[in-house]
Formats: structure tokens, sequence, C-alpha cells
């Protein structure tokens, strides 16, 4: 209620500030023009914001799934943990943003380079997240599962993943949040389709209106990623006791 | 056999000889940080992060400490058959049961640990202990956090159930030791001493004239 509040007011304050200074559209379009473009250019605006969310989707599953298994390996080889963690460190540093032309040139201009923006984007904060967890069991179980005889396998898949659930629930809301913005980047870069694509050609034409429109889905987008999966991931954790 | 450990640990305590005997329940005695649970973790074969001087001879083990440490996940039945469900055999529903009945706990297979007390958390652990069927049972400081009335009760639950086993438990309290001790040690700076153990079977009553003197006595050999 108090965001919805929060909401109207900077709505209300960015339209009079658009009307009292008389700012030209292009440099700062109103909000009700924003909202007029966000219906104008509903058939574009639609299936652009599908196939962003389709390729979020794709990216994220495909992110999580090689971050786990990435820090599985790493859990049960102490050797490529050594050697691994550091690189994923390393990797956080890089601005995956520089990395997006060479993805359009190595993949294409089809789907597969947005799709690989959300992995590299996913893939650290999950593995990262995962490995953790992994490698800080709670002790008193540890204590009682060594004394019974468990070998590291059946440590790892009965004690050291299921308690490092929450942790890597932290690793996929992290992800999913950042995930958008990957296949965002990806189409500003090298795609004619998609929410980032219509950004760039609104920018250049100067339709201020559309881009923002452009953006307000792409937030809307990520926010009802994160619900979804926030919700989803809370209610899997209370059924496993947590 | 005769678990022990003789050797020492430089900085913890000098060299030292704990033996067990077989079928009785060992109370190891001593105050927090004069390496009680050094020497249970040395029998239990689990790190200790210190460096030990010496040689352990040992028999595979069940353990219980003060952290129950049941997986928050597994219900009640499933934490209590754990070691089987951990190597990969095959779950003895009927034993299972018999445990969680003999615990006192019956009706409460499917709980999660999260719905039970910290009293009941105890149960499930010394149920999950009499699960392994081990040689060698160790406890350490298993009844430390809870409440006089449940550390008594919980406690002479224990003793009954672990009667004829070779049992090495690590507490603090003298009261404990005086009940639920077939054979009492004390563990101080200056080295490991045997105290005679008041007479009669365990657990014995709490505040029998005997138990009392000897809780007494253990308390000065602490202050010592």
């Amino acid at each position: 209620m108090r965001a919805l509040l929060t909401l109207a007011v900077a709505l209300l304050s960015w339209e009079a500030l658009v009307r009292l200074t008389g700012l030209p559209p292009y440099l700062l379009p109103s909000p009700l023009s924003v909202a007029a473009a966000l219906w104008t250019h509903r058939a574009e605006l639609a299936p652009a914001a599908l196939l962003t969310g389709w390729e979020t989707l794709v990216g994220l599953a495909l992110g999580a799934a090689l971050g786990v298994a990435a820090a599985v390996a790493m859990a049960l080889s102490p050797r490529l943990g050594r050697t691994l963690g550091p690189v994923l460190i390393v990797s956080q540093t890089i601005p995956v943003f520089a990395l997006a032309p060479i993805l359009t040139l190595w993949l294409g201009f089809g789907m597969a380079p947005k799709v690989a923006m959300v992995v590299l984007i996913v893939f650290v904060p999950v593995a990262q997240a995962l490995y953790d967890g992994l490698m800080a069991p709670p002790p008193a179980q540890l204590d009682v599962v060594r004394t019974m005889g468990a070998g590291s396998w059946a440590e790892l898949r009965h004690l050291r993943f299921p308690a490092a659930l929450p942790r890597l629930a932290s690793g996929l809301r992290l992800g999913a949040i950042y995930a958008p913005v990957g296949a965002v980047i990806g189409e500003w870069v090298g795609g004619a389709r998609g929410l980032g694509a219509v950004m760039i050609h609104a920018n250049g034409r100067m339709k201020t209106d559309l881009m923002f429109a452009a953006l307000f889905v792409v937030v809307a987008l990520s926010l009802a990623l994160y619900t979804a999966i926030d919700r989803s991931l809370t209610r899997l954790l209370r059924a496993r006791g947590f | 056999m005769r678990p022990m450990v003789s050797g020492q640990v430089p900085g913890l305590f000098g060299p030292l000889e704990l033996v067990l005997e077989p079928g009785r329940l060992t109370c190891l005695l001593g105050a927090s940080g004069v390496g009680k649970s050094t020497l249970l973790r040395l029998l239990a074969g689990l790190p200790t992060g210190v460096e030990f001087r010496g040689r352990v001879e040992t028999a595979p083990s069940a353990l219980m400490g003060q952290d129950a440490g049941l997986f928050p996940w597994l219900s009640v039945a499933q934490n209590v058959g754990l070691g089987a469900r951990l190597r990969g055999e095959p779950a003895d529903g009927t034993q299972i049961r018999a445990l969680v009945a003999a615990v006192g706990l019956a009706g409460l297979e499917d709980r999660l640990p999260a719905q039970l007390s910290g009293g009941q958390r105890q149960r499930v652990a010394l149920a999950r202990t009499l699960a392994e069927d081990r040689p060698l049972v160790l406890l350490d400081e298993p009844f430390s956090a809870l409440d006089v009335a449940l550390r008594l009760q919980i406690g002479e639950m224990a003793a009954r159930l672990l009667a004829g086993r070779t049992v090495l438990m690590v507490t603090h309290d003298p009261a404990e030791a005086a009940r639920l001790g077939d054979r009492i040690l004390v563990l101080t700076p200056a080295g490991l001493a045997g105290h005679p153990a008041p007479p009669g079977p365990v657990p014995r009553r709490h505040d029998a004239p005997e138990v009392l003197a000897a809780q007494a006595a253990l308390t000065r050999q602490l202050l010592a």
C-alpha cells in the first residue's frame, strides 16, 4: 500500500515536472505519454516481451543448471574447488556488457547469444552461493553423518546438498533479478527483435516515449519473474522444514 | 575390546590414558575447555582440530551431542533411520517404530524436528543413536541444554536404554555423573583421575544421600 502511494507521488511529480518545464517529449516524456505509447505500440511490445521473457527463462534454467553442476563438482573434488573458485571470482569482475558483441559474433543474431548472456549472468551467483553452502554444512549433523560411516557422495547427497538449499535459493533469487538485464543487453547489441531491440530502435528514432514504455515492460517482467521464483522457492523450502 | 585413548595434546592435556570398560557407562566429568570433547572425538574418529600425539583404539561408534543434530527436512522416523538411509540400506520400519516408542514419542513419527520441543529432539537423537546398534556409544553433553526436570527424566531414560552397552558420556554436571555413571572419571588440567561411583545400579535416584555426597565430592574435585 505504501509502495503504491510512493509510486503515485513519483508519477505525479514526474508529470508535473514535464508540464511545468515544458520539456520536449524526446528529452523526457510524461508518464501519461508513456502509458499512451504502451497502448499504441502494444502490437510491437507484446511479442517483444514474450521473446525477451522466453530468452530469460531459458537462460535462467540453463545458467542455474550449470551453476548447480559446477558447485557440486567443486564440492566433490577439492582440487577442482581450489582451481575453479578463484576463476569464479575473477569472472565476476568482467563487465558482461563487453562480452555481448563477441557473443553475437560467435553465436549469430538468433536467440543463442541472448540466452548465453543470461547464462553468464546467472551462472556465477548460483554456483557461488551453492558452493559456499555445500562447504559449510551444519557441524552437529556432519559429525553424526561421519560416525555413521557415510561416503563422501552420501554425505553430499543427504546432508550437504539439502542443507545448502536456502543458499541455493538466495543465488537463484539474485540470478532471477539480473537475468532479464542479460537478455536485454544481448538484444541491444545484436538483435532485431525483443525489448532490447525495441529500445535501441526507439532511441535512434527519438521515440523516447516508446523507449520508456519498453523499459516499463522490462521492469514489470523482471518483477513478475522475481516474485514467481521467490514465492515458489519459499514454499519449497518451507515444505522441506526450513 | 576396551576402547582407549592414550597420549597427549600439547597445550590441552598432558599424557593420560582413558580406557572404557566394556558394557559399562563411563562418565567423563570436567570443566569446559579441558579436552573432554577432544577425547570423545578421538574415539569417534572425528577431526579434533588439535595435534594429538598417542594411540587410539576404538570401535565403530554412535554419536549423540548437545545439539541433537537432527535433519530438519526429515521426519522423526526418517531421522531415527538416518544411518540406514545414508548407507543405502533398507529402513527397518518395525525397529524404528519400536525405538520411537521406547523414547516415549509414539505417534509423532511423521513430525518434523521444527515441530518438536528441545527435550523431544534429544529423545529422537537418543533413538537414532540406539538404531545404529554400534559397539561403542559416545554422548557429548547430550542433556546440557535441557532444564533440570528434563535432564533428570531423559538422562534416566538414556541410562536404562543404554544399559549393557559400552558408553562414554562427557558431561560438566557432577550431579549427572553421580546419577548415571557406572564409572566416573574426572578430567582437570592436572590430568585424568578416577572417582568412586556411588553404590547401586544406574540410573540412581537424584536425591539419594550417596548420590548427593558423590556430587559434592565431584564438585570439590572440579574446584580443586
